[in-house]
């Protein structure tokens, strides 16, 4: 396995390694999330959820995704 | 009897009492609860999603969005930008316009820090948010956050969580005077005589969490709160008589032997 291929991102925190233009559509399915009950942040940024397939991630890209759980 | 419904933001709600969906046991337990209490509206968190083990059961597979309005709230957020970074995620998630704005100052007693909920108040509205507001009892501070375009103001009776229903009933009687969106007690009702006065105060609507949730028997609890609600609101549309310190009898004297 070549590393040159490889990036690494973090998602909620965790570091992950991933091939190298892999979109945000190709970690959402990596990640079996329901895109209907999510949202996702890059790198601070709220992302259009129609757009996750054009939006290729790099090296360090930092990762958030949310839905919604009990709370008062 | 006409209708009397609750309108916040232009929706119309025949319920109100608006429940809390954390600290339950499970989430079959926090669905029963809800579909028990009646509630219309439900609070719901903004947190990450477990990216390793995805085998836990989703909030929305046992509440259905569609048939009990989601309102997603900012709870453990201490500061502006957080609070604006959760409601902005949670629009995304599903486009809610209308949600729960705390921000919390005090780790301890979980005070707001009103500074920071009127400057996000203020930017929310702009944003086109409607926003129900948890805050302090303080008439002066209310009367701010409705002038900042708040959708509903939301004074504590008590501290988050603590069960001591309501401490400043003067404020609560002040608030009713002088606001006029929603106003709705959020956060420290313990029983249902607290939520009874709550609405007999005049408030338009009670949210309950932690009450009904770790009561020894939450759905009888989300019962009780359901009628608690109902019952203190037409104690308040029925006009009470005036307190007497003397005694009237309730028997005519006409025909006595």
């Amino acid at each position: 396995m070549n590393k040159k291929n490889k990036i690494k991102i973090v998602v909620n925190g965790k570091v992950l390694t991933v091939n190298f233009k892999f979109s945000l559509k190709n970690l959402i399915e990596k990640l079996k999330t329901p895109i209907n009950k999510i949202a996702i942040e890059l790198n601070e940024e709220i992302v259009d959820k129609k757009k996750l397939n054009k939006i290729f991630l790099k090296n360090k890209d930092k990762i958030e995704i949310v839905h919604f759980i009990g709370g008062g | 009897m006409k209708s009397d419904l609750l309108k916040i933001a232009n929706k119309n709600f025949k319920s109100r009492l608006i429940v809390g969906t954390g600290k339950y046991n499970s989430m079959l337990e926090c669905s029963k609860a809800i579909k028990v209490s009646g509630a219309e509206i439900v609070t719901v968190a903004v947190r990450r999603v477990n990216i390793t083990d995805r085998s836990k059961p989703l909030l929305m597979d046992y509440i259905d969005p569609k048939k009990i309005m989601y309102l997603p709230n900012t709870a453990g957020c201490f500061t502006s930008n957080d609070a604006l970074r959760t409601l902005r995620l949670a629009r995304e998630i599903g486009g809610w316009k209308i949600v729960k704005l705390e921000v919390l100052g005090d780790k301890k007693n979980l005070f707001p820090d009103m500074i920071e909920t009127l400057k996000s108040t203020e930017i929310l509205t702009k944003e086109g948010f409607k926003v129900m507001v948890y805050c302090n009892d303080d008439p002066l501070m209310c009367k701010r956050l409705e002038n900042s375009g708040a959708s509903a103001v939301m004074p504590l009776a008590a501290p988050i969580g603590s069960g001591l229903g309501i401490q400043n009933v003067t404020n609560i009687k002040i608030l009713r005077k002088q606001t006029k969106v929603p106003l709705i007690i959020d956060a420290g009702i313990g029983q249902a005589s607290d939520a009874v006065q709550a609405m007999e105060l005049g408030c338009d609507a009670v949210l309950v969490n932690t009450a009904i949730a770790k009561a020894k028997n939450p759905l009888q609890m989300a019962e009780s709160m359901k009628y608690a609600v109902i019952s203190g609101r037409k104690s308040f549309l029925s006009g009470r008589i005036t307190p007497n310190l003397q005694g009237a009898p309730s028997t005519t004297k006409k025909g006595i032997i």
